[in-house]
């Protein structure tokens, strides 16, 4: 973990060297908005003036601390965390504020990743051949193939546009606030039926396969014609012993999806203007915001490592093999 | 070969790469327009025989600039896997063959370029970058050598101890000899599924960036940038969001049904 940590801070930072000349010129000949005085923070930030691998130790030192310096644009508010001022104002820091809002999204994406596929994939599996297998299998190479930002746009169109059945941006509608608890989260969950369905659109297709395929294999074990030869009912061999031995690697899956989801939240979010931390990596991208890209780059890294490691601890808790040691 | 037309997943994949590709090198062709030309006279007009799939917000013709914009995703395609595949060879085939501490190293890197959202990686590469077709295949190329330098890898750890690459040591050939001749040429068939396959991605990726203004610039045409004119228009003009969506679609499909399709003529599995 650590060394991977370390390494991953290396890449982050050794992209930041990759534009040509000082950072703070190429800053300023693209955002006119940032002033000598924001350019010589940076220059001072990033210790410019000292070698490289200097500029390196000096910026991994704020980093193990938390501090990820301050946005160029969105005045200046802080990257990571909020901040006090001496009159005591709190600034919200734009990860702190975007980052909940891209886990809601990601979290309800896995949740219903994983309910619909394990009950395509097992349908697909036990009806190996027919009409069902050959339509879920359809379904799941389209599922691949399609832009999301494509299927967002046509989404947009046909229940926003032409119909008007939901609303086509942000998270709340307007005069929120006034509404009371019950309609406050019917509406948020309004308005995050498109972004959710079109981010996980390709891991649902991708995983109903991968579960079909893996419900196949444990279905020709030997442990399976045993239980069916005891005389254990087709469900019960199916949805019992069959499906958990299926469904097992399914927890290393998701954590191995991780990057993905978060990477793909950036075209999600940026159509439907979210405000999560898709939507504000691209607004910096388009400002080259720098400490917020940096700030983001790391943060997304960091939360991929710590979703694969909850995703291995939750596959020992669920295996009792792994758990009681006999394998590893 | 004789087995591709067998296979119904494969055969399918082809046909569809077949049409692309030919519509693709023969676009100047067969468009019956420059599809940067802007004619002022006809915005926004709807299919018809003048205009196939119609015309966008300047007037360009919409099918010219869809087949111009099939050389550039299938180049953008091409040249990324190109780049990612030769990295990942060479880079398995060190870890592979030399085990070790560099074995260690190389396998490092690869876990730590999986944990980096690699969509974020590549935005944050072109911010520091100016986007331009080029960029964007380096960058693609540059974020998806994984995949292949696993692959290789655990190909050349299973050949390594086998009788005929001993053989091969014993009679003196060089490292470098025995990786070009002996492992490589063994290791061949999942390297192609995975290039297949990651053609298809590096489309999707390709498409996605231009879509987002940060692929290929105007005014040169990808199934992308048509796409982000689309939504501007999207209330007038289906046509401009439809046609190139389609085509991004197929050609995803079209790769994606391929290297399935390879993959299970080469799965010794289903020889029997």
């Amino acid at each position: 973990m650590f060394p991977m940590l370390i390494g991953i801070s290396l890449i982050s930072f050794f992209i930041m060297h990759l534009a040509p000349g000082d950072v703070t010129s190429s800053e300023s000949s693209f955002n006119p908005k940032a002033s000598e005085e924001s350019r010589q923070k940076l220059r001072e930030l990033y210790n410019l003036d000292k070698p490289v691998i200097v500029q390196y130790g000096l910026w991994l030192k704020r980093i193990i601390k938390l501090d990820f310096g301050n946005s160029f644009s969105s005045h200046q508010r802080p990257v990571l965390w909020e901040e006090k001022d001496k009159n005591g104002n709190i600034t919200k820091g734009l990860i702190q504020e975007s980052l909940p809002i891209t886990l809601l999204i990601n979290l309800l994406g896995i949740f219903i990743i994983f309910s619909i596929s394990i009950v395509l994939g097992t349908f697909a599996a036990i009806r190996q051949n027919t009409w069902v297998d050959r339509s879920i299998t359809l379904f799941v190479f389209i599922g691949f193939a399609i832009p999301g930002f494509w299927l967002a746009l046509l989404l947009m169109y046909w229940t926003g546009v032409a119909n008007q059945w939901l609303p086509i941006s942000g998270l709340h509608s307007p005069g929120y606030l006034s509404l009371d608890a019950f309609s406050q989260f019917i509406d948020l969950l309004k308005h995050l039926i498109l972004p959710v369905f079109v981010s996980c659109l390709s891991g649902l297709a991708g995983i109903s396969l991968y579960v079909r395929n893996g419900m196949l294999e444990v279905l020709h074990q030997d442990f399976i014609t045993t239980a069916r030869s005891k005389g254990v009912g087709e469900k019960k061999v199916v949805f019992v012993h069959a499906l958990k031995n299926a469904v097992l690697p399914l927890i290393t899956i998701i954590g191995l999806s991780i990057p993905g989801l978060i990477g793909g939240s950036v075209i999600a979010e940026s159509i439907f203007a979210i405000p999560g931390m898709g939507k504000l990596f691209y607004d910096s991208v388009l400002m080259r915001d720098f400490p917020v890209i940096m700030g983001i780059l790391t943060i997304g890294s960091v939360l991929t490592l710590f979703g694969n490691l909850l995703a291995d601890l939750g596959y020992a808790w669920a295996d009792p093999r792994v758990r009681k040691g006999i394998i590893r | 070969m004789k087995n591709i037309l067998r296979n119904p997943l494969a055969l399918s994949g082809t046909i569809i790469i077949t049409v692309i590709l030919i519509l693709a090198i023969f676009a100047p062709l067969i468009a019956p327009y420059d599809p940067n030309f802007i004619d002022i006279e006809s915005i926004l007009v709807s299919p018809s025989s003048f205009h196939l799939m119609g015309t966008d917000g300047l007037g360009r013709d919409v099918f010219s600039r869809m087949l111009f914009g099939a050389r550039i995703s299938l180049l953008v395609g091409f040249v990324a896997v190109g780049i990612a595949t030769a990295i990942g060879i060479i880079l398995g085939s060190i870890a592979g063959f030399y085990r070790g501490w560099i074995d260690s190293i190389i396998m490092r890197l690869v876990d730590i370029m999986l944990s980096i959202p690699s969509f974020f990686l590549i935005l944050a590469v072109i911010a520091f970058l100016t986007p331009s077709i080029w960029n964007i295949m380096i960058v693609i190329g540059l974020t998806s050598w994984m995949g292949v330098t696993r692959l290789v890898r655990a190909e050349f750890f299973s050949l390594r101890q086998r009788e005929f690459v001993l053989a091969a040591q014993t009679m003196g050939a060089s490292d470098i000899k025995i990786i070009l001749k002996h492992l490589l040429p063994n290791s061949l068939t999942p390297i192609i599924v995975s290039s297949v396959l990651g053609i298809a991605s590096a489309v999707l990726v390709e498409s996605g960036l231009s879509f987002l203004g940060l692929g290929v610039q105007a005014p040169t045409a990808s199934w992308g940038n048509i796409l982000t004119d689309g939504k501007e228009y999207i209330q007038f003009a289906w046509w401009l969001s439809l046609f190139p969506g389609l085509a991004i679609l197929f050609t995803v499909l079209g790769y994606n049904l391929l290297g399935e399709g390879l993959r299970d003529l080469m799965d010794p599995k289903n020889n029997n």
